[in-house]
């Protein structure tokens, strides 16, 4: 009953903070110099007359101030997030078609990075003073640094120009072999290049936070208590440290997830990978208002529900916090 | 070492001698060579940046020579780019924006923050839940296609861009400060201000803020990195201003011909790279320095 009173709030917090976001939208679309329903028409003064008229008309734009904010409430609460003038689309159908290419890029790219910085992050932490720490520390550093952009174009230079073993850009090859096992390698193929450079960035931050997470499990006296029984170290270290140790790992991921999500916009242009950020960029490209603020809207509802299922897992996995 | 006691009646001579805390800071970062090597790599960035153009005056768009002219081919050291410009003069150029937006970018971030965060930790109540609410929705943005959508709908200038960046990179600072002011509200000497009537204001700008610099410092120091990176990132998907060269404008104008031509790409991103390196060296150095428990060793 408590849970799902809590659960009651954090939904009623959700709605309120995703109005907020929308409420942003509709001032931004105000605030921008011009004329309100060329924004909403999106492009650099090529719309007609009839357009135009027909936007105020559909916006109620020549009505008060909030008869305008409840209007576009209205049509967002609709499932219309506008038209896109430039691609000719509503901007739902266009976000719909580019969803699961992003889903797959950030999500294959989030698990590797955490098992793989997870992993890193126990090794280093088990012997904190030894060269392969101190390299694995370098790295980290060096991941952080480097510009998410300027990686991807690096490996495209190693592994498609100088070493051509992946194709250079898009999801799939121009000529397609029947059959969906084909299909399904010929993805993965053009999966491998940009997934690694979204996840070298995110495996410096995994790899840091699992291996300070660990170190401050292995000081608890509960380990001491299990090595003191006469556990094994494999069984210490993966069966009792890292169940604790990787809370922290689980809930970043959780938050990092919906920004990964919106972030993927710089390696999907450097690849040309036809997902959401590629339409971001596209529709910056022409100005295509309605679009970028579609985008912005559907962002922040996969960061807002992607949080609340972090919250979730968190309960699940550590109970100490299930009454909160 | 030179030390200053800070006892002036000479009490206590036998006492350990106490270094004001700036001083003491700087002993431990100046022993940690990582850190240093940061230090001086920024510095020797900075320089090159500023005093570049004024020892070679020359314009980063005009055209030299035959386009992607590979390094050392010619009288251009770094090469040319798909235009026939000269890569090295767009480096030399093209830091200044990145800079000059990073660093503004970074210290907007943080004036905004610490006055968010300050403000919830030490009034607390409603305040603290209005300001959490700001800071939760700010957070819940997707910041670089908030920072896109800002640059679109407003035109691209540097000042749009900086304010874009702090916009968006706040939040975190605002955590930080609040729980930083909640801490330091309950000890001893802020109640000792406050029960000599010294006012809010004092309190929090006086009392409790010169005690919450340290992991604001770093906190700032990273921030700056993390701009640096965002201006790039914009600048590569053509947000930029048009009319500064940068960075991360000449990688996005020249990644067309990566296959034949990896030079006018490669360098301006070691440029980057470094910069926001020597930006990480120096932030971790400031946090080991700071910390009280690693200045034993």
């Amino acid at each position: 009953m408590a849970l799902l009173v809590s659960l009651g709030h954090r939904l009623l917090h959700v709605v309120g903070l995703l109005l907020a976001v929308l409420i942003l939208n509709f001032a931004l679309i105000h605030l921008a110099p011009g004329d309100p329903a060329e924004v909403i028409a999106g492009t650099m003064g090529g719309v007609t007359e009839e357009v135009l008229a027909e936007i105020r008309r559909a916006y109620g734009l020549d009505q008060p101030f909030h008869v305008q904010l409840l209007t576009y409430l209205g049509r967002i609460a609709q499932g219309d997030l506008g038209y896109s003038y430039y691609f000719n689309l509503p901007v739902v159908q266009l976000i719909a078609e580019r969803v699961l290419p992003t889903l797959l890029l950030v999500l294959s790219a989030l698990i590797l990075s955490v098992v793989l910085g997870t992993f890193l992050g126990v090794l280093t932490a088990r012997k904190p003073e030894s060269g392969f720490s101190h390299l694995i520390t370098l790295f980290s550093l060096a991941g952080n640094s480097a510009p998410v952009f300027w990686t991807g174009i690096v490996l495209l230079i190693l592994f498609a120009s100088v070493w051509p073993i992946f194709p250079v850009t898009g999801m799939q090859s121009a000529i397609r072999e029947p059959g969906f096992l084909a299909a399904a390698l010929d993805i993965l193929h053009h999966l491998v290049l940009p997934m690694l450079t979204l996840a070298i960035i995110y495996l410096a931050q995994y790899s840091r936070l699992s291996r300070a997470s660990m170190l401050d499990v292995l000081g608890s006296d509960y380990i001491r208590t299990a090595r003191a029984k006469g556990l094994s170290e494999r069984k210490v270290i993966f069966k009792h440290a890292l169940r604790n140790a990787v809370l922290p790992v689980i809930t970043m991921a959780g938050l990092q997830f919906g920004n990964m999500f919106a972030g993927a916009v710089l390696v999907e242009t450097v690849f040309n990978w036809p997902g959401m950020g590629r339409l971001a960029f596209e529709s910056i490209l022409r100005r295509d208002s309605p679009t970028i603020l579609g985008i912005l809207f559907f962002s922040a509802l996969i960061v807002v529900i992607a949080n609340l299922l972090t919250d979730l897992a968190y309960r699940l996995v550590d109970p100490r916090i299930k009454l909160k | 070492m030179t030390t200053v006691n800070l006892n002036p009646a000479g009490l206590e001579p036998a006492a350990a001698e106490i270094c004001p805390p700036g001083r003491e800071a700087w002993r431990m970062f100046r022993r940690n060579i990582a850190a240093v090597a940061g230090l001086v790599m920024l510095c020797t960035i900075v320089l090159v940046c500023v005093l570049g153009p004024v020892v070679f005056p020359v314009d980063p768009f005009e055209i030299v020579w035959a386009p992607l002219t590979p390094p050392g081919e010619s009288e251009y050291l770094f090469g040319t780019d798909y235009l026939g410009r000269d890569v090295l003069a767009g480096i030399v150029y093209g830091g200044k924006a990145t800079l000059v937006v990073g660093i503004t970018a970074a210290l907007l971030s943080v004036v905004i923050g610490v006055t968010i965060g300050a403000l919830a930790g030490y009034h607390g109540g409603w305040v603290d839940s209005l300001m959490m609410r700001i800071t939760e929705f700010f957070q819940v943005l997707p910041a670089l296609l908030l920072a896109m959508a800002l640059i679109t709908l407003f035109s691209p200038t540097l000042t749009t861009i900086t304010v874009a960046i702090g916009i968006v990179s706040w939040p975190a600072v605002a955590r930080l400060a609040r729980a930083e002011f909640l801490r330091i509200k309950q000890l001893e000497f802020v109640r000792a201000a406050r029960a000599i009537s010294a006012s809010d204001a004092r309190i929090i700008l006086r009392v409790i803020l010169p005690n919450a610099l340290p992991p604001l410092i770093v906190m700032a120091a990273l921030n700056t990195g993390t701009a640096i990176l965002f201006e790039a990132g914009l600048s590569f998907l053509g947000l930029g201003d048009p009319s500064q060269m940068s960075w991360g404008m000449m990688i996005g104008s020249n990644r067309d011909y990566i296959l034949s031509a990896w030079w006018p790409v490669t360098l301006p991103g070691i440029a980057i790279f470094l910069t926001v390196l020597s930006i990480s060296l120096i932030g971790d150095g400031l946090n080991d320095a700071f910390n009280p428990k690693l200045r034993e060793r």
